[in-house]
């Protein structure tokens, strides 16, 4: 038994002293496994058909049909078509804007000058999506919107953006890049921060111009955190956000603006379809996912940067 | 001082316009918002307001604060907020303190259980079904035990606690015979409350802009927080109610519903306008420290 308890695992001697180390955490591993894993094992319902008084485990399994009648619905090639596009235009209009305001914040000489930029940049991402899709509403509306009466002014006829497909895409990217160029721009300033000043005294003395520092000093600085920001957010190019997409939607733009999400929602808890829309969800869930992957493996592979 | 040359005058300046430009177009809206809400109605819709307020009138704030739907959303917004934060702030913190010690043992196998749910998850219908089963379906528990803690300020608080708190403190205590419960209670809280204000900040902004658990969890008007209040009012212009057509001419009432509109941005979003000033160097600063990799 003496020797036993001698050759015990660090776990066994560690729980024991520090054993309300681990009771503490307890209640946080129960919420994870709960609201995040279980509903991981509920995926599984999108290989059956469910039915609520056999529950998950109890429908019976049938295979792929869910995803097969995904793949061939009507809906499927807009709905690639929207999430990717939505997503690739706002990472290429999204992304690179706030590394270029946090490098020309960094610019700044006056530190007043430099607070009120940041101050004001910073404040509309605290407003809801539900306040800036009622905004952009109030500011697009084609008879008292203050953008059709410039229009107006200039004798244009008055545009209905909201309700124009054409017109979805490039609301949604630009509306988000209002919200929150500023508030991404935080990141890429705190990295600015780090760089060592001595670099840039040297670079001077050598009779670098300012745009030589950036470009050689600045760029290549931050250049860790751009990749690592870059890879998440192509890890989630195809899960542009349910939120923003559903307020701006209306019966006139779905052409443009049905993506993944929303169709999810629709047919599963407005229409209560729950085996294929979670088949749906899979799906996009493991391109994600994917792509995650192997954005972050070329990343390992190019530079010395990656997330895991 | 280099003395500056030509071109870095040149850059400077330019630097300077396209950041005041920059200022202009973010600010504009939102001043464009106050102004509207507190001018006449019909001096918004002729297109007389480009910035300053026209003709001063009250008339939208009065009809928000007349209306009943507007008052309970934000009395349940304000309960939804309050006791959402409290829960998020206990969890994160049992998940963070013991996560930030050495003698924690599998803190990695811990961090990379949470961290995974960042890359993959169930997704809205599984999530949905095991709320639903929980018995939690139209109860403000479904807008708070699903969003418990997030794993990104679980990440933060740890990182602070390993940083800003010297680890012989910790030990000294230990050593004095202190237990792992009062060292958090007595030394590490105390000295973390500018972490703890932070995340408070995190927390209550999140909850107080949520509207999509309620869309999904909620079947109750009585229950439906501000936000779902605001997407009916703003979105579905959805305001019979508050309009009376039958004694005004449909004109007058047009010119209600949209000065209401504005006047209800404002008011939602005045708890976060009337803190921002002083809250902005928290939010920055939890933000720097998120940008710290753990």
């Amino acid at each position: 038994m003496r020797a036993a308890t001698a050759e015990r695992s660090p776990l066994v001697k560690s729980l024991r002293k520090n054993w309300d180390l681990y009771l503490l955490i307890v209640p946080v591993i129960a919420y994870y496994i709960i609201f995040h894993y279980i509903p991981m094992y509920g995926l599984q319902i999108a290989f059956k058909d469910f039915i609520a008084t056999k529950g998950i485990t109890g429908s019976p399994w049938v295979g792929l049909k869910h995803f097969e009648r995904f793949f061939d619905s009507y809906y499927f090639w807009r709905l690639i078509k929207n999430t990717l596009g939505i997503g690739l235009y706002e990472l290429a209009v999204g992304f690179p804007i706030p590394i270029l305001l946090a490098l020309m914040i960094n610019e700044i000489r006056s530190e007043r000058f430099k607070k009120t930029v940041q101050t004001v940049t910073y404040a509309p991402h605290f407003l809801s999506v539900v306040v800036l899709v009622g905004m952009l509403m109030m500011f697009l509306s084609p008879q008292h919107g203050i953008v059709n009466l410039i229009i107006r002014l200039f004798g244009g006829e008055p545009v209905s953006f909201m309700t124009e497909p054409g017109w979805f895409k490039t609301l949604y990217v630009f509306s988000g890049v209002w919200q929150q160029m500023g508030w991404s721009s935080i990141i890429y300033l705190a990295a600015l921060t780090g760089i060592d000043p001595q670099l840039h005294e040297a670079a001077k003395v050598d009779g670098a111009s300012r745009l030589q520092r950036i470009w050689h000093i600045n760029i290549p600085g931050i250049a860790p955190t751009i990749v690592i920001l870059l890879i998440l957010n192509i890890g989630s190019i195809l899960g542009v956000g349910f939120e923003k997409v559903f307020l701006m939607q209306n019966s006139l733009n779905m052409e443009s603006s049905d993506v993944i999400s929303t169709y999810v929602y629709r047919s599963g808890i407005v229409g209560a379809q729950y085996s294929f829309s979670a088949a749906v969800g899979l799906f996009n869930a493991v391109i994600n996912f994917g792509m995650l992957v192997i954005v972050n493996y070329i990343a390992r592979k190019v530079g010395q940067t990656s997330l895991w | 001082m280099v003395k500056q040359s030509f071109g870095d005058r040149m850059f400077d300046a330019i630097n300077h316009v396209l950041l005041l430009l920059l200022l202009a177009v973010v600010l504009y809206p939102l001043v464009f918002v106050v102004s509207a809400s507190i001018s006449d109605p019909s001096a918004v819709l002729n297109g007389e307001v480009w910035l300053w307020p026209k003709d001063l009138s009250i008339t939208g704030y009065k009809k928000v604060f007349a209306n009943q739907d507007i008052l309970r959303g934000y009395l349940n917004t304000i309960v939804y907020t309050i006791l959402g934060t409290c829960v998020n702030l206990v969890m994160t913190v049992m998940a963070a303190y013991p996560l930030s010690r050495k003698e924690f043992y599998g803190r990695n196998a811990v961090t990379a259980l949470f961290v995974f749910t960042l890359f993959f998850s169930g997704g809205l219908i599984p999530s949905y079904l095991l709320v639903k089963n929980l018995g939690m379906v139209n109860t403000m528990w479904a807008l708070i035990i699903p969003n418990a803690v997030a794993i990104w300020n679980i990440i933060i608080m740890r990182t602070f606690f390993q940083q800003s708190i010297p680890g012989e403190v910790q030990e000294s205590a230990q050593i004095d015979g202190c237990g792992n419960i009062r060292i958090l209670l007595k030394i590490v809280l105390p000295l973390s409350l500018p972490i703890l204000a932070v995340m408070t900040l995190f927390y209550s902004v999140a909850h107080w802009n949520a509207f999509f658990n309620a869309l999904i969890y909620l079947t109750d008007r009585g229950k439906y927080p501000l936000q779902l209040i605001l997407r009916e009012i703003l979105i579905q212009s959805n305001m019979q109610e508050m309009i009376q057509t039958n004694e005004e001419s449909l004109a007058k009432s047009i010119m209600e519903a949209e000065s209401i509109k504005y006047a209800v941005v404002i008011i939602a979003n005045l708890p976060v306008l009337l803190l921002y000033p002083f809250l902005q160097r928290y939010f920055v600063k939890g933000m720097i420290i998120g940008a710290v990799k753990g």
